[in-house]
This record gives C-alpha cells, structure tokens and sequence, in this order.
C-alpha cells in the first residue's frame, strides 16, 4: 500500500514540475510585452520618464533578470506563495485577487457537479429499469447534452432572467447592496447564483443520467447477472451489483470533472457575468496579464492533481481488483 | 443508506425551492434598498463606463489608471476648467495668478482641510508639485521650466519658472490634483508613483466606502468644504461606479435603471433616445453627444509611400467620412474639421487657410493627386502602383472587438480602393495594435488619444512632439518630423493663455503646415459618451436652456474639467 501511493506521489510530483513550467513558459509566448502596455498605459511626456518608469515595471516583474534566474525566481515566489503583480489589476497581488475569486467558483461548481453527479447516476440506474421513464424523461436530457452549452445557458438567462424575471442575471450579488450576513444579502447571493448552478447541472445530469443507464444495462445483461440470476437472486441483489460495477467509471468521470473544475466554469462565468475565477481567465487573455494566467492555471494544475489523487484513494477503497494489484507486486 | 439518500432528494428539492423562491423576490429587494444592508436606491448614484478593470488602486498620481472618482470625488484640484465656456474655476484655490513674466502666485481658500482633519496647507500644493521631481510621475517634464516652488504662508504658494510654459501650467493647475503632505512624505519613489494607495485621504465630497472586483462605492462627505464656501453640495449620498462588462450589458443595465449615468459607447442609442426609454443625452438631436477628442487616419511617414505629402492627401481626400458618421456610428458622432480641432477650439481655426489647403471627400480629386504625384495604374488591375513600379499595398490596423473602428476601417479601406490606393483593413489584438504603433511597425492605424482640454497646445504637441524616439509611447506615432513644426508649437506653449492673438498668429503657421503636409489625417469627433436614464435622477447636463451645461462624464480627467459639478447639479426624480 505505502508503495503503490509512494509511486503515485512521484508521479504526481513529476507532473507538477512539468505542468508548472509549461505554465512559465506558454504565457510568455504570447504578443505584447507588458511592461511596454504599462509604460504606454501611463501616458509619460518624457524620455526620462520612459526610461525610469521601464526600468521600475522591468524590476518589480523580474524581467530585469536572465532568463533562466526568471524561472527559479519564478519556483521561489511560488514556494512562498508569491505569484507576482497582475497587470490588469495594478499593483494588486495576483493571489489576493485569486483568493478573492475561488470561493464563487467553487461555490458554484462544486455543488453543481456532485448534486448532478449522485443525482444523474441515482436517475440512471432508475431509468434502466423503468420502459417508461427511459422512453420519456430520458430523451429529454439527449437533446439538453446534446445542446451547445452556451446556447442553452443563455436560453435559461433569456427565459428564466429577462422574461420570466425571476432570477437576476450578471454579478456575483446586487450593486445595491453590501456584503455582510444578512438575510437580504444571502437571498440576493443565491438568487445571482442559481441561474448558473442549474444551467451546469441540468447539462451535467444528463450526462451522468444517460452514462449511467447505459452502464447499467450492460452489466445487467453480462454474464455474471445472467448466472446470479440463474442461480435464483433476487431481482434487487443482481441490481446492486451491477449498479456498483456501474459505478467504476462514472467516478473516474468525476474525478476528471472536478480536476477541470475551472476551465469548466469559463462560459458559464462569462454568459452570466458571474465573477469567478473563469471571468479572470478571459479578462487576464484580454489584457494580456501573464501574472495573473499563470496563477489561475498553476490553481488549475493543483485542482487538478488534488482531485486526482483523492480518486486514487476512493478507488483503493471502492474497488477491490485496486487492491488486490497492490498487494500483488505492482 | 437508501433512507438517508430520500432525505437527500427532500432536502435538495427543498433548498433548490427555496432558492427558487427567494430569486424571485431577490432584485425587489435590492432595488427597493428599504431592507438593511443595501445603499438606498433613491440616494444612490449608480454610474458606469469608465472602470474595465478591478478598482485597485487609488493613487491619484496614476492617473490612467485610478478607481473612478479617485479624482473629483477625494482628490482635488486648485481650479476646475470647463471646455465649454472656456473658463477656469478656483476650486481649492482661491486665486492665483501671475505676478511677474516668471512667478506665479496662488492662494488657497481659507479653512480647508483633508478628510483626516489635518489643515491644507501651501505646503501640500508645493509638496505635490515636488512630488514631479521623480521620474515616473507624469508630470515630471514641468521640472524642466519650473526653478522652485515654494509656500510663502500658510495659504500662498509661489512658483518660479526658468522658461514660462504658461499653456501647460494653465494645463498643470486645474488637471493635477493635490496631495497630503502629511500623509505622503513617508512613502517611497515607487509608493508614490505605483503604489495602490488603499484608503485614500483627500478633501473632496466623497469618502472610500467600499470596493469589490466589479465595483467602486463612494459616500458623501458631509463636511466637504464647498457646502459653506461656495453653497454646493453633491446630492447622491453614495456613488456607486460598476466595472464594465460589455457594452451590450452596460445598455440593459441603463435601460432597467440600473445604472443611472453610462459612460459607455452605445451603439444605436440614438434610436432608443428618440424611442421614448426615459434617456437623456446631452443633446436632443445629433449628434447627441459632445465632441470628446478626434479621430485620426496616422499614416506612418516613416514608410514610402506614406512619406510623400501629395499621397498623404490624396488618401485623405479618398475617405468617405459622411458614410462614417451616419452608417457606421448612427450619426452620434461629426465630422471632423480638416485641421481636426474639437469643437470647442473653433476660435484657433484660421478659416483662409483651412478654405486654401482643407480637404474633403472626393474621389476624384484623389484620382488626380495620385496622378499627378506620379503614381500611376501600370498593370491596368485598377490600383496605382509606387513610383518605381513595384506593387503598393498598405494596411489599415486597428483593433480587433471595437468594432466601430473595425468598421470605420473597412468604408475607409473601400474609398482607398476607389481612388485607385491598395490599402486592406485588418485587425490584430489590441495589445499588438499597441506594439505595432509603438515601435513604428505599421503602414496606417486609428487613434485618438487627445482628448478635450485647456489648450490647443495639448493638440499640436500631440501631433508634433519631437524628438522621434525608439519607442513612441505618447505622441507623434506617424514619426514625423519638422523641427520648424515643434519650435512653433513650443512658442505657442510659451505665450500666456489670454494672449488669444498671439496663439491665433501662431496656430495658423501651425495649420498651414498640418494641412499642406497631413502628419495626421482628422477624420471624426469621437463622442463624450454620455446616456443617462431619469428614472431616479434629473436636472442632467444638456444643452438646452436652463439645465446646467457641465460635462457629463465619469472618466477620468473629467471631473475636474468641470464634471463634478454635474453631482452638485442632479436632483432626485419625483418620486410615483
């Protein structure tokens, strides 16, 4: 056991290393010097000005150094947890605006991907056993997987926002109001964020939904079912097993899931105006904030290899061929 | 296990009902403001168009870049400069003026003091002045005129020049805001010019309330000095600026009252302005907005055949502006004179030498410039070619999602193609537009960084400023260079700011030169986007008769050209 998480971490570790130095290095591919956009941004009437002013920018982003003490500064910034200076927030610290945007992310995803996820997989294993419901409800969802999400996130903003004017669309909570614990602000706060929650889970729970049905009738038509219930089982026993069989890849689905779990967040954090860490992605791409891109992935990665891990565990735990490879000198 | 998981289902349909519900009633709540914790709707000021970033600083030496409202509403300056009447209001000061050819001698009102309490004194107006000696704040180049400053009492503070700009200390005085001596002298070179300056102290009629990512909240300085000295006070209890989205957002959110004055381009207001949404702009007909700053065409005349005056003109003479203005804009914004002065700088426009060398829109002129210059079709494909033969293709770069540029540039690059020019429309990323116009690497890009102000000196250096550098950051991005040009507009900064005969005898040598030889090509006065919706407000700035005629703009710069006293002016709407 202690070897096979050993090996594990050492993969995990590897892949960190590589991911966060590609994550150095793909930001400064891209056009545009930053320090030109901030010395021009300032508008300086004199040479001088222009030159001091290079100089301070070239300085405080470590440009001023070669190239490859840019890269450990880089690893030693990291270690410390220092990310640098976003651009397109001057002079904030790209962690604090990081932080500041984490928990709508996550609060939004997180319960959008573990409720369509028991949920979607619940409604499956159902459906495969009820003709009716797979040949009614079931469709429905086809098409909604089926549906480019961003069409169907702006339909729901459309519909349920602008005409029905049930839900607010855009910001994370009213202009008019403050943040603080407050019966108004926490309605206002889940009433900005159930447009974008449902639009993730309805799409994801159908892909869990139809993931799972089909799972599940192809367990129970394997050769295992038939002999379980050749050997006179009950109806329910054989389900269960196969549902647990069924299970084994929609969780390796998950984990997947929540490793991208911003990148995920993207369109439906720019169709509602939401601002999470998606919104930051777009606005950093714009303003071309090196800084700040390379802090959202590196939280990427980490996301990442986080979820990654725990699946790991989950499988040693849920699946007993995982731990049966262990022990077998794997 | 499979109780728990009912309990589940319940709980989760009970939370998502719950959620359903309170959605429903959510915006009523806020827009109401009856309940705690929100800023009550009816004294609250919600502006838009200027933030397109985080509000993250709030140092008013960084002053491209500063949270809506850092200046104007904390920050202040000695005076206020109105471009429209063309007049100079003491704000902190209470005078100033120029005691010799070389002193200039200002004197602050009495009891003034910054939000902390402390007393402001001609110390903190020489401390900021001083605050230029540092390289990277902008207005260090005062530093190569100006000798000394120096407080000669409490409230007089005296300035020294070695050589009298007078036109940009005009400038300096009511742009620049003053600091607080006692607050600032212990921050660092790179603090004062890069620093985020969190909780600002100023003296002007807001407080920093609060931030978050997609917002800036400002609330009312009952003790602001002008309540007593001048018998002003702002009427919004908050200010609230959003951070802009998109503009498209920005248009629902006006339209919805969300947003009382939007500062953002709108395509296609004029439509909703006459279709009867309670909108305001600052004037009734086109072209609906005042005149903000001037587009140009900047050939880079680094490059042939950009280079060669005659082709200069001959593409200036192939653009269809008209279609410009009504097509592409929707009449909200006018053509531009040829020399390109704004509205507001008619009086320094020498109409006989506009009438000798103008240019206009006409095709057939350009046709016979191009000729005449001795580019000629050669491989009869109906486009000229350079004078030795070679292929001519110029591009026309601007930037990629402004889309009114984009488009500008596609009518522009079909008038070219008309006249016989090869020029092909393009668009790049902004950031590479920027790098492109900075290093000089261009043939042709739009810009219009100048906007109104206190003098058309501001303009002419602009479109003059020597010396050429590697990098173009500010000025002259077509890289061209006349030396007798640059003296002029120099002179022009050296004669005072009454002296309009003086300036006039020399802007007109300076047009004669703009117009034979077209640096720049002017195209169209860009709007002072301006829509404001009357639902909660009234009393807005326009034209008409009776109702204050300030400038009605958020961005920043403009609150010291008079635009803070747009919020002195608004009173609240009746209410239903």
């Amino acid at each position: 056991m202690g070897r096979y998480f050993g090996r594990k971490l050492a993969i995990y570790a590897l892949t960190f290393f590589v991911a966060v130095t590609i994550n150095w290095l793909i930001p400064r591919f891209m056009p545009g010097d930053p320090v030109s956009r901030m010395v021009a941004r300032a508008g300086m009437q004199t040479p001088e000005g222009v030159a001091a002013m290079r100089e301070y920018y070239s300085s405080l982003f470590g440009f001023d150094v070669p190239v490859w003490q840019q890269y450990l500064n880089f690893w030693g910034g990291l270690l410390t947890g220092d990310l640098g200076v976003s651009l397109w927030a001057f002079p904030q610290p790209v962690s604090s605006i990081i932080v500041a945007a984490v928990p709508y992310t996550l609060g939004l995803l997180i319960p959008a991907i573990l409720l369509s996820w028991w949920a979607g997989n619940k409604f499956g294993a159902y459906a495969a056993r009820k003709k009716v419901l797979d040949n009614t409800v079931l469709p429905i969802w086809y098409v909604l997987t089926a549906t480019p999400y961003m069409w169907l996130a702006i339909l729901l903003a459309w519909a349920l926002g602008k005409v029905a004017g049930l839900f607010p669309v855009g910001r994370t909570f009213s202009a008019s109001l403050r943040p603080e614990w407050s019966w108004v602000f926490v309605t206002d706060l889940v009433s900005h964020w159930f447009l974008p929650f449902l639009s993730l889970f309805l799409v994801a729970f159908g892909g869990w939904a139809i993931g799972m049905r089909n799972m599940v009738i192809y367990e129970l038509e394997s050769d295992y079912a038939h002999y379980l219930g050749a050997l006179g089982a009950p109806g329910k026993l054989v389900r269960r097993y196969a549902f647990r069989n069924a299970m084994l890849p929609q969780i390796t689905g998950l984990a997947l899931q929540l490793g991208v779990i911003v990148g995920g967040a993207v369109v439906t954090e720019i169709v509602f105006d939401y601002r999470g860490l998606g919104y930051l992605v777009l606005e950093a791409i714009k303003s071309s904030d090196f800084f700040l891109l390379q802090g959202i992935f590196l939280f990427i990665v980490i996301g990442v290899l986080v979820a990654n891990f725990i699946i790991d565990v989950v499988y040693v735990l849920v699946d007993p061929r995982t731990r049966a490879g262990m022990g077998g000198g794997a | 296990m499979r109780h728990r998981s009912r309990f589940l289902v319940l709980l989760l349909t009970a939370g998502l009902t719950a959620a359903a519900c309170t959605g429903a009633d959510g915006p009523n709540a806020g827009s109401g403001g009856d309940a705690g914790g929100g800023y009550p709707r009816a004294e609250t000021l919600f502006t838009s168009g200027t933030q397109w970033g985080p509000p993250s600083n709030w140092n008013p030496i960084m002053n491209w870049t500063y949270a809506t409202g850092t200046v104007g509403l904390v920050y202040e300056t000695l005076f206020l400069y109105d471009p429209l009447t063309d007049e100079y209001e003491p704000w902190l000061a209470e005078s100033g003026d120029w005691t010799s050819d070389t002193t200039y001698e200002v004197t602050l009102r009495e009891g003034l003091t910054w939000t902390d309490g402390e007393p402001i004194t001609a110390e903190d107006v020489v401390f900021t002045v001083e605050l230029g000696q540092i390289e990277q704040v902008p207005y260090h180049n005062l530093w190569d005129y100006l000798d000394s400053a120096e407080a000669v009492d409490e409230r007089t503070a005296r300035f020294t020049f070695a050589d009298p700009r007078y036109q940009q200390w005009a400038n300096w005085v009511y742009f620049n805001p003053i600091v607080p001596e006692h607050l600032w002298a212990d921050k660092s070179d790179e603090d004062v010019t890069a620093g985020a300056n969190e909780n600002p102290v100023g003296s002007g009629p807001y407080l920093y309330e609060t931030h978050d990512q997609d917002r800036q909240v400002w609330v009312r300085n009952e003790d602001w000095w002008a309540i007593e000295a001048l018998d002003l006070d702002v009427a919004p209890r908050y200010v609230v600026d959003l951070v802009n989205t998109s503009n498209e957002a920005a248009l629902g959110q006006l339209l919805e009252g969300n947003v009382d004055l939007s500062n953002n381009f709108l395509p296609g207001i004029a439509s909703l302005v006459d279709g009867g949404y309670q909108l305001h702009t600052y004037f009734a007909e086109p072209p609906y907005m005042l005149s903000a700053n001037t587009t140009w065409m900047i050939p880079n005349t680094t490059r042939a055949p950009l280079n060669d005056p005659a082709f200069r003109r001959a593409l200036a003479s192939s653009v269809d502006t008209a279609t410009i203005v009504n097509s592409v804009y929707g009449r909200i914004v006018s053509a531009a004179d040829p020399t390109g002065l704004l509205p507001i700088w008619d009086e320094y426009i020498d109409r006989n030498v506009v009438g000798q060398h103008g240019f206009s829109f006409d095709t057939g002129e350009a046709k016979r410039l191009l000729n005449q210059a001795g580019y000629r079709d050669t491989d009869g494909d109906g486009l000229v070619e350079n004078k030795d033969g070679s292929p001519l293709e110029l591009t026309l770069a601007t930037p990629s999602g402004w889309t009114d540029w984009n488009e500008a540039a596609r009518v522009i690059a079909e008038g070219a193609e008309a006249a016989g020019i090869n020029l092909v429309s393009e668009t790049p990323a902004d950031t590479v537009v920027q790098d492109m116009r900075e290093s000089g690497e261009f043939d042709i890009i739009l810009d219009n960084q100048r906007q109104m102000d206190n003098t058309p000196w501001r303009y002419y250096e602009y479109v003059f400023g020597l010396p050429v550098q590697e990098q173009q950051t500010t000025v002259n991005y077509g890289r061209y260079e006349n030396q007798r040009a640059w003296d002029l507009v120099n002179q022009l900064d050296a004669t005072r700011i009454d002296d309009l005969d003086g300036m006039n005898g020399i802007i007109s040598q300076l047009q004669r030169i703009q117009l034979t030889e077209l640096p720049i090509i002017p195209l169209w006065y860009n709007g002072l986007w301006s829509q404001a919706n009357e639902t909660v407000w009234t009393n807005w700035p326009s034209a008409e008769e009776g109702s204050p005629g300030y400038l009605p703009s958020m961005w920043r710069g403009y609150p010291q050209r008079g635009a803070i006293r747009m919020l002195t002016e608004l009173r609240p709407a009746e209410q239903q």
